[in-house]
């Protein structure tokens, strides 16, 4: 709009003048402003009693104290995760029953009915309904305990005591004591993590918290996590304990999550992006009673239903594809069992199977999807009659997802323990690696943040797997 | 000194209307086209702005405990009287000196995006901390109301503040409330809505430069800048951050930027500068 002027550049040379001439005085009028802001605070306040601090400074010595501050942390984690895993149980069932058993029937008698296709009704209904029917009853019940109860802990304050708890060791591994804040917020979507990194001034400390956010498990990863951790741990002790020891499994793997946050960041900063840590300064904000009506709506509605929602919207497509895959045949089979054949080698060196590599390419979009598309693959491609209506109506728990996956796909345990490690340590979501190069601006960033993860994910499960066969083991 | 009498007006006004169904708040969510004002929401982290927001567009954007919940700038609207108030969430931060993004976001709406009135929540239970970055806003803006949040906290704590001394000290309106409970909400909305409508006349508090070198050369660039930018709300703060060599500052004097900013406030209000002459 406007051309140089002469008067602006006057100005600015007078400005740069003044600048040499009076020297840095930002200072003094910053140390101005605090002395008013003391004066006029002191004008204002006046202090009674106070009772309320000092609970707030006793549970504050409890719950960040040295000797308490980490067991706390875990117990309490793993609480939460204790009762998602017992309590998402029965609703999963009674879900799975209604959605795959008797929506399912119906869908196929109304179709049948109405003299439909084949191909239209294995398309919708064995495709796209089936996939976005398996997300909905595997995803909802624990998202919908798992994130109010994390929120609630949010709510009440627990989270920068955390951030007070880890700052130590994050020191020591280089990093910013505000990433123990942006890798609680990757638990719940490591695209929030991302973008939570803002937080952190060092643009170097900043980018470790980018690259470490992924090893946060995030609320797409939870379900597979914990379905998998109750088929093959929970299955392995009497049924009273197998909750207890799923929830021992999970959070293993999620605090192996977290070391590897400290170990990556540590290994970074000393040697891609080499530096001290910088002090922050962090605030303990009071604690306040948790608004729970109010943090039931916000986490079902806000956080729940919108997750859901984009597990539904890539599930579908996801479904769509899966089911022309195997209905097309290509010379001897269908082109889906072409793919899982070729990958099944690699599947088996790294001791997963042709199967889950598949199911993580087209789960790149979203990680929600990666149990259905499993079972849907396994049950397309391993044998039985792929796509005929009918296969998949007596599935509804957990112990069925087993028989399928044992029974036809050929798991074992060491598969199952490969799946949860390989599931915290692989690419982020598409939707991830989009935002990491939204806030690096860096096509290296963003390929390094993208496969490191899978490198360590392929080097951890290859050597579990070789030392296992080489114990005999499986 | 006429305008002062118009300005004791305010602070009661909101429940004395809440019976007339016309200043009723109306959260209108997200839609966010079509206001009439602009409204901004600064604080220090964790002072309930996202609190504050919520309860005034009625979105239920997630709150968190914790500092730094919101980096990205969040928007939202409400209506009230026959006006439509566009509400912006600003990321919390302990100052505006433009250290890191978060601050740089904040300070730039501010003071590029020429809100119609910035709202600065401060934390009632750490008063002294919050008025630093209070302080620092009524450098740049003279637009200002002062939400005095979390007052239960403060009276759990037996703190006894007085608010109307306060907005003494201030030279702008000060809401004491209870965000979370919803208290002093409407109070809250009737002074956006007298800020916005230059119903206040506005002297906010200023620093007072002790430096004689630092004061002559700031009224002698002020006053150029006055000159050029006629209307320009805040040119000694300008000065200053020229003299300071702000990059963004610099760059936003020679690019015109400021100039076009300030075309588009006196053309599209009309009153702030007249007022702004008035109460001087």
């Amino acid at each position: 709009m406007s051309e140089q002027n002469p008067a602006v550049d006057d100005l600015l040379k007078r400005a740069q003048g003044y600048h040499e001439q009076i020297g840095d005085f930002n200072d003094a009028l910053v140390e101005g402003l605090y002395e008013d802001a003391a004066r006029i605070a002191d004008h204002v306040v006046a202090q009674g009693t106070h009772a309320r601090k000092t609970f707030d400074e006793t549970l504050d010595r409890i719950l960040t104290s040295r000797t308490w501050g980490f067991p706390i942390m875990i117990a309490l984690l793993g609480l939460v995760l204790w009762v998602t895993i017992t309590g998402a149980n029965v609703p999963s069932g009674l879900l799975a029953d209604l959605l795959l058993g008797v929506v399912y029937t119906w869908l196929h008698q109304l179709f049948a009915a109405i003299s439909a296709p084949w191909w239209i009704t294995g398309f919708l209904v064995d495709g796209v309904y089936m996939a976005t029917a398996w997300v909905i009853s595997v995803m909802l019940p624990p998202m919908a305990i798992f994130f109010p109860l994390f929120t609630l802990l949010e709510d009440f304050g627990y989270l920068p005591r955390v951030a007070f708890n880890l700052d130590r060791v994050f020191a020591k591994a280089g990093a910013h004591g505000k990433q123990a804040l942006t890798m609680t917020m990757g638990f719940g979507c490591n695209a929030a993590g991302v973008i939570a990194t803002r937080v952190i001034d060092s643009p170097r400390e900043r980018l470790i918290a980018i690259i470490t956010n992924n090893f946060s498990l995030c609320n797409g990863r939870w379900p597979t996590q914990i379905l998998i951790a109750t088929i093959f741990i929970g299955a392995l002790v009497p049924p009273a304990l197998s909750g207890t020891a799923s929830m021992l499994a999970v959070l293993g793997v999620a605090v192996l999550g977290v070391t590897l946050s400290f170990g990556v960041s540590w290994g970074l900063s000393k040697t891609l992006l080499k530096g001290e840590a910088s002090s922050f300064y962090l605030e303990l904000p009071p604690y306040r009673p948790p608004r729970i009506l109010q943090t039931l709506y916000t986490s079902v509605i806000d956080r729940t239903l919108i997750v859901l929602w984009r597990a539904v919207v890539m599930a579908a497509p996801a479904g769509a594809i899966l089911w022309t895959l195997s209905n097309i045949t290509v010379g001897d089979a269908n082109i889906a069992a072409h793919v899982v054949n070729a990958l099944d080698p690699i599947g088996w060196f790294i001791g997963l199977n042709g199967v889950i590599l598949l199911a993580y390419v087209l789960a790149i979009p979203a990680n929600e999807i990666v149990i259905p598309t499993v079972l849907m693959l396994t049950l397309m491609v391993g044998g039985t009659a792929a796509g005929q209506p009918g296969v998949m109506v007596e599935f509804d728990t957990a112990r069925q997802t087993a028989e399928v996956l044992v029974g036809i796909g050929g798991w074992t345990l060491l598969t199952g323990i490969n799946l949860m490690l390989f599931s915290l340590m692989h690419n982020p979501c598409s939707t991830t690696i989009l935002t990491i190069y939204q806030e690096t601006k860096s096509l290296k960033w963003t390929v390094v943040a993208t496969v490191l993860p899978i490198l360590m994910g392929i080097a951890t499960t290859t050597a579990i797997t070789w030392i296992a066969r080489a114990l005999r083991l499986v | 000194m006429t305008v002062n009498e118009h300005t004791q007006i305010p602070l009661s006004h909101g429940s004395a209307c809440a019976t007339c169904p016309a200043a009723h708040l109306q959260r209108v969510g997200i839609d966010t086209s079509n206001a009439d004002y602009v409204v901004a929401l600064a604080g220090n982290p964790n002072t309930g702005k996202s609190t504050v927001f919520n309860a005034l567009t009625g979105l239920r954007q997630h709150t968190g405990n914790w500092p730094g919940k919101t980096v990205t700038r969040m928007e939202g609207m409400f209506r009230y009287g026959d006006k439509a108030y566009k509400l912006v969430d600003l990321p919390g931060t302990y100052s505006l000196l433009a250290t890191s993004e978060d601050e740089e976001v904040a300070r730039d709406f501010i003071l590029f995006g020429q809100p119609h009135v910035t709202v600065v929540v401060v934390d009632a239970t750490r008063l002294e901390r919050n008025l630093n970055l209070a302080l620092q806003v009524l450098e740049i803006t003279d637009r200002a109301v002062v939400c005095l949040n979390l007052m239960d906290e403060a009276r759990r704590h037996g703190l006894d503040i007085d608010h109307r001394r306060l907005a003494r000290e201030l030279g702008v309106p000060v809401v004491p409330t209870a965000a979370r409970q919803g208290e002093g909400i409407m109070d809250l909305v009737a002074t956006i809505a007298d800020v916005a409508a230059s119903r206040y006349a506005r002297h906010p508090h200023r620093l007072l430069l002790k430096d004689p070198h630092l004061v002559r050369a700031v009224s002698d660039l002020a006053s150029d800048l006055q000159k050029m930018y006629p209307g320009l709300p805040n040119a000694r703060w300008v000065a200053l951050r020229l003299m300071d060599n702000d990059p963004r500052m610099v760059e936003a004097v020679r690019s015109g930027e400021l100039a076009d900013l300030i075309a588009a406030q006196s053309g599209q209000m009309g009153g702030p500068g007249a007022l702004e002459l008035a109460s001087a």
